[in-house]
């Protein structure tokens, strides 16, 4: 089993060492031509003003803690949906216990207007 | 007991890793990026009457090769009060990430042996940790491009991709429930009478639906859409590291396609031909279907694409696990 | 050294180096990146530990959604911009002072206690010896997380929006 994470470590090092590699290419053979207007902002030909930040709106964190949450009852579905079938009916009630509390945490989310983008 | 030098097995196993390493990763440079641009620019021609490309090469197929090669050589440009390091770490993280997904992948059967990197014992729920990855990547990326509608487009596109990592859980849940297993290769084995497609087809709905918005293709396509946020995440990018990004798109979109044909249509098994021709002809058939609902379906909005997500196919994945447990329970 | 050792030398690295970009960049986006690299670590130390199931939903929770949450919150926020911010402020003394003893006395008790060396056997398959733990003898617990998962959105929602409106 370690044997196989160390495939995965090696993967993302080579993966990354793959990746900078025509990054490096670029850098060596490409032209150099810089003037100011070209390292400007891309606007649709405007040029930009103000900080390049918008308004805090606060549904991106509603989502985003929404999200989290979720995936921790996601990843306590994983190993009870493996071994659920051996264990009989009342490891499927405790799961539905689970998922029932997480469905009334859904429609209150819902009803609260956290799910909405407006 | 401790040795005195690192023992010959982990350094043996540490080669045969990076030579695989690096046969996956031009698998996946040719296979998902060249063949799936190529195959997207084709068949989108072919959907609106007319013929894409077709000069380089024969009927066009090299024409991925011109297009990165061109890219070899543009500008290295990086805008002005950008953070240069996270600047071009954004592609490396979007592009590793997906690359990563491609481990627990079985390509096929050569007599006994499956023909996979690895077979984690959790294999589908790493490769949903991989695609979890990707969500730091884009976010990374529009922010540090310094520009309002790189950083909206990012914003967006990580709400998006959050949003349906749920449903795509939920969906593989629901398969690991009928198989028993998270490894990828018992999945397929699981299959042994009848694809899970036909066992579970409200799970292998939502796991399409989950899998077109976690690579932001249209229908879901809205976070880099051309038209309207110039290309959100991606605007300030340019050559080489825009390619980069163009290429853990496609491999992600390409995994997820295997790993669609992996969870649902049976893997590798079918009769006749060999497993690995399989595997692929069911693989390219999901991307074709991708590639197809992009051509014919208009953009979602954020609101209704974020409202789809949460409000249709996560109660629906939900309801889905307790019917498949009840059923399951009571067939005992 | 072990292939082990080893590996738990660069892990360690990797967890801590990072670690140590996040309390001292003046950057504070790349100190939330940095944040990515610690958990990777972390994730491969619980690999050592022989629980891949935990390496999994570490990478899934941490590097995968918490780093967004911390993310979306500093991108939307004046410290988006990259401004630096101030790392240190007027009870640095002080500040070291305690760090210290709790260091100190952290390492003290660390090399002195006699840790038991469980025997017998690691079950094969770690996810499933976790799912028939959580089923079976840690069930009331099991429940007990979802009232703690609904509890926890029904705060920050409610504190979001007197915030929001």
């Amino acid at each position: 089993m370690l044997v196989d994470w160390l495939y995965v470590a090696v993967f993302g090092v080579v993966g990354v060492l793959l990746a900078i590699l025509p990054l490096a290419i670029v850098w060596l053979i490409s032209p150099r031509g810089e003037y100011p207007q070209k390292l400007l902002t891309y606007e649709s030909g405007v040029v930009p003003f103000g900080q390049a930040w918008s308004q805090f709106n606060v549904r991106y964190y509603l989502f985003s803690l929404a999200f989290v949450l979720f995936d921790v009852e996601v990843i306590y579905l994983y190993p009870w949906a493996i071994v659920f079938k051996e264990l009989g009916a009342f490891a499927f009630t405790e799961m539905f216990v689970f998922l029932a509390i997480l469905f009334i945490a859904l429609v209150y989310a819902w009803r609260k207007g956290a799910l909405e983008w407006v | 007991m401790r040795e005195a030098v690192i023992p010959v097995s982990w350094i043996l196993e540490i080669v045969k890793a990076t030579l695989s390493a690096v046969a996956v990763f031009t698998f996946a440079a040719v296979f998902a990026a060249m063949l799936g641009v190529y195959l997207e620019r084709k068949i989108s021609g072919w959907i609106q009457a007319r013929v894409g490309p077709k000069h380089v090469g024969p009927q066009g197929i090299l024409q991925t090769v011109a297009d990165t090669i061109k890219l070899l050589q543009k500008e290295n440009i990086v805008p002005r009060h950008a953070d240069y390091l996270v600047f071009s770490s954004a592609p490396l993280i979007v592009t590793v990430a997906a690359l990563l997904g491609y481990v627990v992948i079985p390509w096929g059967k050569l007599g006994d042996w499956v023909l996979i990197v690895r077979d984690l014992n959790i294999g589908v729920l790493y490769f949903a940790a991989m695609s979890s990855l990707v969500v730091i990547g884009i976010l990374t990326g529009g922010w540090s491009s310094n520009n309002k509608y790189a950083l909206l487009g990012g914003l967006r596109s990580a709400s998006q991709l959050i949003s349906y990592e749920l449903p795509l859980g939920f969906a593989i849940i629901s398969v690991a429930m009928m198989a028993g297993s998270l490894s990828t290769v018992e999945i397929v084995n699981a299959q042994q009478d009848v694809w899970f497609v036909f066992k579970q087809p409200l799970a292998f709905l939502i796991f399409l639906t989950a899998a077109a918005a976690e690579t932001n293709r249209v229908p879901f396509d809205l976070p880099e859409a051309e038209s309207e946020l110039v290309a959100g995440y991606f605007a300030e990018y340019t050559g080489m590291r825009f390619a980069l990004f163009q290429l853990g798109e496609y491999a992600e979109m390409l995994a997820m396609a295997a790993m669609t044909t992996v969870l649902f249509l049976g893997g590798w098994r079918g009769p006749w031909l060999p497993p690995i021709l399989w595997f692929f002809i069911k693989t390219y058939a999901v991307v074709f279907f991708f590639m197809w609902v992009r051509w014919t379906y208009p953009r979602l909005r954020i609101d209704q694409l974020l409202n789809l997500s949460w409000k249709v196919l996560l109660p629906l994945g939900l309801l889905n696990i307790l019917v498949t447990g009840l059923v399951v329970t009571l067939a005992r | 050294m072990s292939g082990e050792m080893a590996a738990f030398i660069l892990l360690a690295a990797v967890t801590v180096i990072p670690a140590i970009v996040v309390v001292t960049s003046r950057n504070i986006v790349r100190a939330a990146l940095s944040l990515v690299p610690a958990f990777l670590g972390v994730s491969g130390l619980y690999v050592l530990l022989q629980a891949e199931f935990v390496t999994a939903i570490q990478i899934l929770i941490y590097a995968g959604a918490i780093t967004v949450l911390i993310l979306f919150v500093i991108m939307l926020t004046a410290g988006g911009t990259g401004l630096p911010v101030r790392q240190v402020n007027e009870q640095v003394p002080l500040g070291i002072a305690v760090a210290g003893a709790l260091a100190g006395g952290l390492l003290f008790v660390l090399l002195r206690a006699r840790w038991p060396v469980v025997s017998g056997e690691m079950p094969r398959y770690n996810a499933k010896a976790i799912g028939t733990a959580l089923l079976t003898n840690y069930a009331l617990i099991f429940e007990v997380t979802s009232l703690v998962l609904l509890v926890s959105l029904i705060g920050a929602i409610i504190i979001a929006r007197k915030e929001g409106s």
